[in-house]
C-alpha cells in the first residue's frame, strides 16, 4: 500500500516515470480508481474527465518515449480548483450561476501545466467564487475532511486540500484571497502556499478580489509545493500585476537554520486552541533549537485586519461578480420580461447567499455617501498594515503563528455564524492585504486533526519560506500524510 | 429656432467621445473596426469571460497623450482607471473601465474659428478650454427585434477619449466651430478618423443660461449621445430656447439629463437627477497605475502636426495666399503638405499654385472619385490625395511655365485637365500640343511691325494714338493669326504699345 501510487509524492512518481518502472497511463488508473471509491466519501472533485485524463497521459508517455519529455512534472496529474479556467472543462467556481459554462480558454497557469507536461487532472470543489472558510458554500456538493469525515476540509480551496490528504491526486492549485490556500492545507494536514502578489499570473482565475488573489501550489510535501511552484511562475504579459518570477523567489534561501523568526506579539492568545498553541510553540522550539534567533515583534495594526479585509475584498467582489448576469454565459433565468429584469432574476437565482451577503456589503460600501467612511478608510488601514509588517520584515526573515486559531470544526456547526467564520482567516489574512508570500507547513495534530503553522515572509521570500519549512519537515512526520480511508 | 433676447446668455460644454484610431481594443487584443458581422469582433476579455484581465493598449495611450500634445495640455507623468460599476446588457463587465481620478490628458485649449461676414472674410478667433481628457472603454450596442433584445460587442471595447471642455462656449456657432476645429485636430494628428456616420464621435452638450453680466452659472441639462455636428448645433437652439422659456414663465430649471430627436428636432427628458446613478467608483486592481515617460512624451512631440490656425496665418502672412484659398488647404493636412511640396518645387508663386490646388486639382479630384462637391470644410471626408495622378512638383511646373509666360493662364487650365488626365509634365504637354508661346522678341518684333504696317489697321492705330486704349487690341488679331495663336500675349502688348508710342 505504501508503494501504491496515490500514497507517492509528485516527486517520487516523477523519478519513477523517468526511471521508466511507471507509466503516466499506469499512475492515472490507479488515481482514477482510487478516485471511484474514495471521491464519492471526500467529495473533494466535482469534475473529472477520465478519458481525457488516460488521453493526456498516453500523450505524455508518448512524448517521454520519444526523448521529449517535458521535466519533472512530465505525466504528473495535478488538480485543479474550479476557479482556474482549463480550455474545454467546467470553470463553475461550485456556482449554480456558472454551472452551465464549459471555458473556452486556458489560464496561464494551465498553459504552464500543460508545457511542463503535467496531467490537468479533474476540477476541485470549492466554496462559491471562493467566498468561505469551510467549501459548505459550495452549490454542487459536500465537501468532507479525510480525517475525519464529519468535518469541514476547510475552504475556500476545500477540495484542493481534501484531494491531498484523500491521496486522491498528489499535487493540486488553489486560489487564495484571505486564506483560502492556507486554512484548508493547515485542516487537511497538507503544505499550501500562497506566493507574493504579482508572482503567478491570474490570468484565468476567476476573480473574488482582484488584488488579494492568488493561485498557489498545495502538496503533501515542501518538495512537492516547490516542484509545482517553480513551475506556474513565469512572466504574463495578460496580467498587468503579474511580474513574473524571480531569482529571489525561487533560488534556494541558503542555510535555514540562520533564518531569525519572529513571534506576533499577542497573536497566540487570541482564541487559540490550547492543542494549536502546543503546536506551534513546540515548532517555535524547534527552530529555537537548531540555532534559529527568535525574537517578539509587534504588529500593532493587526486587530484592524479583518474588518479591512471585509471592506477591500467585498468591495471588489460587488464588482468583479457584476459580470454574471446571465446575457452572455452562466445561469439565465426562465423568466421572460425585460434584459434588465432577466439580469437581476438572473443573479436573485444564480448565486448562493453567501455570495449575495458579499455582494450586498461590498455595494454598501463603494456607495456615494458610504465610500469613504468604509472603502477610502479601509484602503488607509490596509497601508498601515502592511507597512507594519514590511517593517517587521526588515528585522526578521519569517513571521510564525498559527495557520487558523482551532482546529477543522463540525459540518454545520458554524453555518449560521459568518462573523465566527470569518475569524478563521484571522492569521492569514493579512498576507493578502500586504501581498507578501506565505505558507501552512503541517505540525502536528489536535487529536486526530491537523494543525498547521503559518509563516510570512517579505515580498519575493517563497525560498526563505520553504527552506524553513523543509528544515522542520525533515524532522518531523508530517511529510505525505494521509488519512486512512 | 428664436434668437435668444440679448439679455440672457447661453453658456456650453462639451464631453465629446471619440473613438481613437488603433488596431486594437483599448484593453484587449481584439481587433476593431466597421461594418462586420454582430459579435465578430470579440475575445474572452472583451466578453468579460470569468478569469479574464484587462491589458492597457499602449497604442490608444499614446493617442491619447498624443492629443493632449496637440491640445497644449500637461502630460500627467501617471494615469491610472477606475471602474464605473451599472448594470446594462451592452456593458460586457457591468462595469466601464474609465479614468475618474487620474486622466491622461489635464488642461489644454482648442482654438476655433467663428464664421465670417462673407467666404472670403476670416471671422473672429477664440480659444476654448480643455478639462481634461480621459480614456475609456466604449460599450456593446444593444436592439429590440420582436419580443427579445439583441446585443453586439463588436463596438465593447472600442478605445474611447472623452474630451471634456471648460464651460467656455458661448453659442450654438461657437459650439460648431469648436467641433469643426477639434474633428480637424484629431484626424490631422491622426488621432482619430471621427467618422460620424460611422458613430466614431459622439457629444454630450451641457446647457445652461444667465442674465448677461452675471457670474453665477445657471441650472444645467446635459443632452446625451449627440452624433452629428448639426445635432449639437440643434440641441443648443432648441435648449437656449426652452431654457428662457421656462424662466422667462416664472418656473425654474431641472438638473436633468435629455435626449435628442433629431427627426423631430426636439429634445426630450431621459432622467433627472433623482434618479441619478451611483456608480461605485473606485480604483480598478487589475490596471495598475500607468507612468507616462518624458521619453514618451517626447517622441510624441515629434509627431505633433503644424497647428491648423498656425498654418492658416502663415499662408497668409508669409505666403501671402488670399484667405479664402488659405482656409480650404489648411482644412487636410494632406492636401495642406501637398501644396507646400509644390510650393518647395516653385517658391516664387504660392498663390498661383495655391489657386489650383484649391479650385481644380480639388474640383477634379472629387469628379474623378465620382463624388463631385464631397469635400466639404468640416474634414470628416477630406479627397484623397492617393490616387491624385498629378505630382506637386509636375503642379508647380505648370505654374512656373505660366510664370515664365511660356503659356498663358488661360491654356494652363487646359493644360491642367490634361495633366490630370494623362500624368505627364506640363511641358510635355505644351509641346505635344504645340501650346508654346512664342516669346521671341526679334521674331515678334519683325511681326508687329508688318502688322502696323498694314492699312487695314491705319484706323484702329489713329484711334489709340487718340486715346482709345482698346483700340490697341484690333491689332493682336492679325498677330495671333500670323503666329498660330502662338505669340506671348503679354509680349506683343509691350511691343505695340512701344512701336506705336
Amino acid at each position: 500500500m505504501a508503494d501504491a501510487p496515490h500514497a507517492l509524492s509528485a516527486a517520487e512518481l516523477g523519478r519513477r516515470l523517468a526511471a521508466g518502472t511507471l507509466t503516466s497511463r499506469a499512475l492515472c488508473e490507479a488515481l482514477i480508481a482510487r478516485y471511484q471509491t474514495v471521491n464519492e466519501t471526500v467529495g473533494a472533485f466535482t469534475y473529472l474527465d477520465q478519458a481525457d485524463v488516460l488521453a493526456q497521459a498516453d500523450a505524455s508517455d508518448a512524448r517521454r518515449k520519444a526523448g521529449q519529455g517535458r521535466g519533472p512534472l512530465e505525466g504528473i496529474p495535478v488538480a485543479i480548483k474550479d476557479n482556474i479556467a482549463v480550455k474545454g472543462q467546467p470553470l463553475t467556481c461550485s456556482s449554480k450561476m456558472l454551472a452551465p459554462l464549459v471555458s473556452p480558454y486556458d489560464s496561464h497557469v494551465a498553459e504552464r501545466l500543460r508545457a511542463a507536461g503535467a496531467i490537468l487532472y479533474g476540477r476541485l470543489n470549492m466554496d462559491e467564487f471562493a467566498m468561505g472558510s469551510s467549501t459548505e458554500n459550495s452549490a454542487i456538493r459536500k465537501t468532507f475532511n479525510p480525517w475525519d469525515l464529519a468535518r469541514i476540509p476547510g475552504g475556500s480551496s476545500g477540495g484542493s486540500a481534501a484531494a491531498l490528504a484523500a491521496g486522491l491526486v498528489p499535487l493540486s492549485l488553489g486560489s487564495d484571497t484571505g486564506g483560502s490556500i492556507r486554512q484548508p492545507a493547515s485542516h487537511c494536514g497538507v503544505v499550501g502556499l500562497k506566493p507574493t502578489y504579482g508572482l503567478i499570473s491570474r490570468f484565468g482565475l476567476v476573480a473574488f478580489a482582484s488584488s488579494l488573489d492568488q493561485i498557489g501550489p498545495m502538496a503533501r510535501s515542501i518538495e512537492d509545493c516547490e516542484l509545482l511552484l517553480n513551475a506556474l511562475s513565469s512572466a504574463d504579459a495578460r496580467d498587468m500585476t503579474c511580474f513574473g518570477p524571480s531569482d529571489r523567489a525561487l533560488t534556494p534561501a541558503g542555510d535555514a537554520k540562520k533564518l531569525r523568526i519572529g513571534i506576533p506579539k499577542g497573536f497566540l492568545g487570541k482564541g487559540v486552541a490550547p492543542e494549536v498553541a502546543a503546536a506551534v510553540n513546540a515548532a517555535v522550539e524547534f527552530y529555537r533549537a537548531q540555532g534559529c534567533a527568535i525574537s517578539e515583534v509587534e504588529l500593532p495594526s493587526a486587530d484592524l485586519a479583518v474588518p479591512t479585509y471585509y471592506v477591500v475584498a467585498t468591495a471588489e467582489a460587488s464588482s468583479n461578480l457584476g459580470r454574471y448576469d446571465g446575457v452572455r454565459y452562466g445561469h439565465r433565468s426562465a423568466s421572460a420580461g425585460t434584459p434588465v429584469e432577466m439580469m437581476t432574476a438572473s443573479r436573485s437565482e444564480g448565486f448562493g447567499p453567501e455570495v449575495k451577503r458579499r455582494i450586498l456589503l461590498g455595494t454598501f460600501v463603494l456607495s456615494a455617501g458610504y465610500a469613504d467612511a468604509y472603502y477610502v478608510r479601509a484602503l488607509r488601514a490596509r497601508a498601515k498594515i502592511r507597512s507594519e509588517y514590511l517593517a517587521a520584515l526588515a528585522g526578521v526573515d519569517v513571521l510564525l503563528t498559527p495557520t487558523v486559531p482551532t482546529p477543522a470544526f463540525k459540518v454545520g456547526e458554524k453555518a449560521s455564524d459568518p462573523l465566527q467564520l470569518y475569524l478563521e482567516d484571522i492569521f492569514t489574512i493579512p498576507a493578502n492585504l500586504a501581498g507578501l508570500p506565505a505558507i501552512s507547513v503541517p505540525c502536528g495534530k489536535s487529536g486526530h486533526l491537523p494543525v498547521g503553522f503559518h509563516l510570512v515572509g517579505a515580498p519575493l521570500s517563497e525560498a526563505k519560506l520553504l527552506a524553513a519549512g523543509r528544515l522542520f519537515e525533515a524532522a518531523h512526520g508530517f511529510a505525505h500524510q494521509q488519512a486512512a480511508l | 429656432m428664436s434668437i435668444p433676447p440679448s439679455d440672457w446668455e447661453v453658456v456650453i460644454g462639451l464631453e465629446v467621445h471619440v473613438q481613437l484610431h488603433t488596431r486594437a481594443k483599448v484593453f484587449a487584443s481584439s481587433p476593431w473596426g466597421f461594418g462586420k458581422e454582430p459579435n465578430e469582433q470579440v475575445d474572452p476579455v472583451v466578453l468579460g469571460l470569468p478569469g479574464t484581465l484587462p491589458v492597457v493598449n499602449r497604442e490608444a495611450v499614446e493617442k491619447s497623450i498624443l492629443f493632449g500634445l496637440v491640445v497644449g495640455a500637461s502630460v500627467p507623468e501617471h494615469c491610472s482607471w477606475d471602474r464605473k460599476n451599472y448594470f446594462y446588457p451592452d456593458n460586457p463587465k457591468n462595469y466601464q473601465l474609465t479614468q475618474k481620478d487620474f486622466p491622461v490628458v489635464v488642461g489644454g485649449q482648442v482654438e476655433i474659428e467663428l464664421p465670417g461676414a462673407s467666404r472670403n472674410v476670416m471671422g473672429e478667433h477664440k480659444f476654448i478650454r480643455i478639462h481634461h481628457a480621459h480614456l475609456e472603454e466604449d460599450v456593446g450596442k444593444l436592439s429590440h427585434a420582436g419580443s427579445g433584445s439583441l446585443v453586439d460587442y463588436n463596438r465593447a471595447g472600442v478605445p474611447l477619449l472623452e474630451i471634456v471642455t471648460e464651460p467656455d462656449l458661448r453659442s450654438s456657432a461657437e459650439a460648431e466651430a469648436f467641433l469643426r476645429s477639434l474633428v480637424a485636430m484629431l484626424t490631422q494628428a491622426g488621432v482619430a478618423d471621427c467618422d460620424m456616420e460611422k458613430g466614431q464621435l459622439r457629444c454630450d452638450c451641457n446647457v445652461s443660461i444667465r442674465r448677461r453680466g452675471v457670474e453665477k452659472l445657471g441650472t444645467r441639462t446635459e443632452t446625451k449621445n449627440l452624433n452629428s455636428i448639426s445635432s449639437v448645433r440643434d440641441t443648443v437652439i432648441y435648449e437656449t430656447a426652452r431654457q428662457i422659456r421656462e424662466l422667462e414663465a416664472g418656473r425654474s430649471i431641472t438638473q436633468e439629463t435629455r435626449g435628442w430627436n433629431a427627426e423631430l428636432a426636439r429634445g426630450y427628458v431621459l432622467r433627472d437627477k433623482e434618479d441619478a446613478h451611483d456608480y461605485r467608483y473606485f480604483p480598478d486592481p487589475d490596471i495598475p497605475t500607468l507612468k507616462i515617460s518624458r521619453e514618451t512624451v517626447a517622441r510624441l512631440a515629434k509627431l505633433v502636426p503644424e497647428n491648423l490656425y498656425d498654418r492658416q496665418r502663415r499662408y497668409v502672412e508669409k505666403l501671402g495666399l488670399p484667405y479664402t484659398a488659405a482656409s480650404v488647404l489648411v482644412n487636410d493636412r494632406a492636401l495642406a503638405e501637398w501644396f507646400e511640396l509644390a510650393v518647395a518645387a516653385h517658391p516664387a508663386n504660392p498663390s498661383g499654385i495655391a489657386n489650383l490646388v484649391a479650385n481644380d486639382l480639388l474640383r477634379d479630384l472629387a469628379a474623378s472619385a465620382g463624388t463631385a462637391g464631397a469635400f466639404d470644410e468640416s474634414a470628416s471626408a477630406p479627397v484623397s490625395l492617393l490616387s491624385c495622378p498629378i505630382k506637386p512638383a509636375q503642379l508647380a511646373g505648370l505654374v512656373k511655365l505660366t510664370d515664365d509666360g511660356v503659356i498663358s493662364k488661360q491654356q494652363a487650365k487646359e493644360v491642367f485637365s490634361e495633366m490630370f488626365k494623362s500624368g505627364q509634365d506640363a511641358a510635355v504637354i505644351v509641346d505635344a500640343k504645340g501650346l508654346r508661346q512664342n516669346s521671341d522678341t526679334g521674331e515678334l518684333e519683325k511681326i508687329v511691325q508688318e502688322v502696323i504696317a498694314d492699312p487695314a489697321v491705319a484706323k484702329s492705330i489713329a484711334e489709340y494714338r487718340a486715346g482709345n486704349e482698346k483700340a490697341i487690341n484690333a491689332l493682336k488679331g492679325p498677330i495671333m493669326k500670323r503666329t498660330q495663336g502662338k505669340a506671348n500675349p503679354v509680349l506683343i502688348d509691350q511691343l505695340l504699345r512701344k512701336f506705336l508710342g
